[in-house]
């Protein structure tokens, strides 16, 4: 060992103790009864507990939708802060990103404060609410990067050929913005399947979703129900990054 | 005629922050012709090139396009097409995507489609081509991709801006002789930028010099190389021997101070004028009876085809020549010159002339700083009187701040024996200095006018 890689013992041992160790024992939880057989009737029972089942729909599906709404929103929004025509100043971009600036869990605490006071009833409408707001930067800015360091040459080229503002836009604005779209969805998408404290304050605990009822386990001691859930989440996240993770590297548009 | 044109371009101006880019602009272009833009960077040839495409619009002006004005129509509507400086092919399609583009918004049969972008493909030798992604090409391949996809829609007219300026050498002479090749075989008009004197010259029916948003100089590339009209195009265009003359008469002109005859008339009798000698027209002999000349050879280079020699006349200017045989540093030599090689041009000015506003007795306020010089006893303070001040009266220093106007070189001619300076003022003016020390263009110089340079005289004389 040289001395120079001494240097990342440190970072090392953190990383054995923070990042692979609970992942270890997720994985040993997930196979264990509560005597500590190894057993996959933790696995099954996801599978055949119909609770369990449709709360794990359910997520995929606000999850799925709150990343629609995000791209819907969030890329007219990208597009008109990216274009000089309609903005030219670098605080209005700053504007729009600041909530990532901000602790999620206390802009959630204040949306739910204010629908609160206004009376609305909380459910799956405030819910997707606080999801959008909590996520559209996320979309925003990744959109608004790869706008911004388009050519605008390919623009013309399209014009030049024949395409109108709007066949220009469907042509070549939206296929080359693609790579920021893809990783405008991979950070939305991915945390919202795993959030509960949006749906915890936002819906008075009325909507379970799939991270709620893994951290209604833990809490209740079901150490090994919850291990597996976990589990199963995180595999699903894996291969959805996995799924877009090959336009990612092509990506100029990250924001990682 | 007028149904000849296809591009006519009718008084045409545009400013970007009130600088003025294109100044009145005003050419035609004949059906099948190849015409080039030429002129330096900033020269307003792109502008004027994106104003025909309607990426711009002008400010005042029209084009028109077989008789009908475009000036107010979009790009998409305007059957003309773009070869881009950068190509712009599009990396999300492979080559035949790229090349089907505007053929697929006009919603032609896909049979059709595949047939033209074949037999455009073939055209530019890129059979087998199709399915490759553009990033796989090199330069010169996505270049004639990008020159097929332009001329695939069949435009009534081609605008290609500086097309082969990102090639390397070799590859852009193959690729001037294809681009000439391919207008022939096409006969569709070509529109051409570049600032490549030498390109223009290889590749264009017509060349249209500009220089500072106006048009210099229209022609055949014989014409313009051969006679130029005025100083910057006889530099632009090829090397060249630009010197002070003065039209003794017809047929008869006076530099370097020594009597020429020349095919010129008209310029009146006693008249200066600026005298363009190209190197290659200025002979060495032998025979006495022919020299016009003596001087002594100070420099000679071999350049590949011929030497490039730099000679002192006996009467003190400096001359480039260039010939297939050298002769030796320090030889004294006898030239002469063909009345046919002279081309006489008229001068664009023989001072500077400017507004000049009375301060008092004996100072005047002149680009915004003033000067002492003598009054007219009749002029009283606030009259605007018109100064003259001599090329030579003007001084300029190497720190800004030591002049009383501070410029930049912009422009530099050699004159043989001088050099003749544009200097622009920060002010956005010109002043025109003839001085015998070394400035490069761009150098930044303090402005100060000589004891004595200025002359005053009313405004309406």
């Amino acid at each position: 060992m040289t001395k120079r890689s001494t240097w990342s013992i440190p970072y090392l041992v953190f990383m054995i103790i923070f990042v692979v160790l609970p992942l270890v024992l997720i994985v040993l939880y997930a196979f264990q009864d509560g005597n500590g057989h190894f057993t996959f009737s933790n696995v099954t029972r996801f599978f055949t507990d119909s609770d369990s089942l449709s709360t794990f729909a359910l997520s995929l599906e606000v999850a799925i939708e709150n990343t629609l709404i995000c791209i819907l929103l969030g890329y007219p929004a990208a597009w008109i802060l990216a274009n000089r025509k309609f903005n030219r100043s670098a605080v209005t971009v700053t504007l729009f990103i600041m909530p990532m600036w901000i602790n999620a869990l206390m802009r959630t605490l204040a949306t739910a404060e204010l629908f609160n006071m206004l009376g609305f009833t909380l459910g799956k409408g405030t819910l997707l609410f606080g999801m959008v707001y909590d996520y559209i930067p996320f979309m925003i800015y990744p959109i608004y990067n790869i706008l911004m360091k388009m050519d605008n040459s390919y623009m013309e080229a399209a014009e030049d050929l024949g395409a109108t503002p709007w066949k220009v836009f469907w042509k070549v604005t939206v296929p080359l913005s693609m790579p920021g779209v893809m990783s405008g969805v991979l950070m939305v998408f991915m945390p919202t399947v795993s959030t509960f404290a949006i749906s915890e304050f936002l819906t008075n605990n009325k909507i379970k979703l799939f991270g709620t009822i893994i951290q209604e386990n833990i809490n209740s001691s079901m150490w090994n129900y919850g291990a597996a859930l976990a589990f199963i989440m995180l595999i699903i996240i894996g291969v959805s990054s996995l799924f877009g993770g090959e336009r990612e590297s092509s990506a100029e548009g990250g924001l990682i | 005629m007028a149904g000849d044109y296809i591009i006519d371009i009718q008084h045409l101006s545009k400013s970007f922050g009130g600088v003025k880019v294109l100044d009145d602009i005003n050419f035609y272009v004949r059906r099948g012709e190849f015409i080039t833009l030429l002129g330096p960077s900033g020269c307003g040839k792109t502008t004027l090139l994106r104003q025909i495409a309607g990426f711009i619009n002008p400010d005042e002006g029209r084009i028109l396009l077989e008789g009908k004005d475009i000036s107010s129509i979009p790009p998409y509507e305007r059957p003309l097409n773009t070869v881009f400086q950068r190509y712009a092919l599009f990396p999300h399609l492979d080559v035949f995507d790229n090349i089907a583009f505007g053929l697929k918004l006009q919603k032609l049969p896909a049979k059709e489609i595949e047939v033209r972008v074949k037999k455009m493909l073939k055209m530019v030798s890129m059979t087998d081509y199709e399915d490759r992604s553009v990033d796989s090409l090199s330069g010169g391949q996505q270049q004639r991709v990008a020159i097929a996809r332009a001329l695939v829609n069949y435009p009534k007219v081609l605008l290609l801006d500086e097309p082969l300026a990102a090639l390397d050498l070799k590859m852009r002479k193959d690729m001037q002789l294809e681009l000439k090749e391919i207008h022939r075989k096409m006969g569709i008009t070509f529109i051409y930028v570049t600032h490549d004197q030498e390109e223009a010259l290889t590749l264009s029916d017509t060349i249209v010099v500009m220089n500072e948003g106006k048009i210099q100089q229209i022609g055949s590339p014989i014409d313009i190389y051969n006679e130029p009209v005025n100083c910057f195009v006889a530099d632009f265009i090829g090397e060249s021997n630009i010197l002070k003359g003065r039209m003794l008469r017809d047929r008869r002109v006076a530099f370097i101070k020594h009597e020429f005859d020349c095919v010129d008339e008209g310029f009146g009798e006693d008249v200066p004028v600026d005298v363009v000698v190209r190197p290659e027209d200025i002979y060495f002999t032998t025979d006495p009876a022919k020299c016009q000349f003596k001087a002594k050879v100070n420099s000679c280079i071999f350049k590949g085809v011929h030497y490039e020699m730099w000679v002192d006349t006996d009467t003190g200017y400096e001359l480039m020549i260039q010939d297939y045989d050298p002769y030796a540093v320090g030889t004294e030599v006898m030239l002469y010159i063909d009345p046919d090689d002279i081309q006489v041009m008229h001068k664009e000015r023989t001072r500077n002339v400017l507004d000049a506003e009375v301060v008092d007795g004996n100072h005047v306020r002149i680009l915004g700083a003033e000067w002492e010089c003598e009054v007219p006893a009749d002029a009283s303070a606030g009259d605007i009187l018109k100064a003259e001040i001599p090329f030579d009266k003007i001084e300029l220093l190497d720190h800004q701040e030591d002049g009383k106007l501070a410029g930049e070189v912009h422009f530099l001619l050699y004159m043989g024996n001088h050099y003749h300076l544009t200097i622009l003022t920060d002010d956005g003016d010109h002043l025109w200095v003839d001085t015998n020390d070394i400035w490069d263009k761009g150098d930044l110089v303090g402005i100060d006018i000589a004891p004595g340079g200025i002359k005053l005289r009313k405004a309406d004389d």
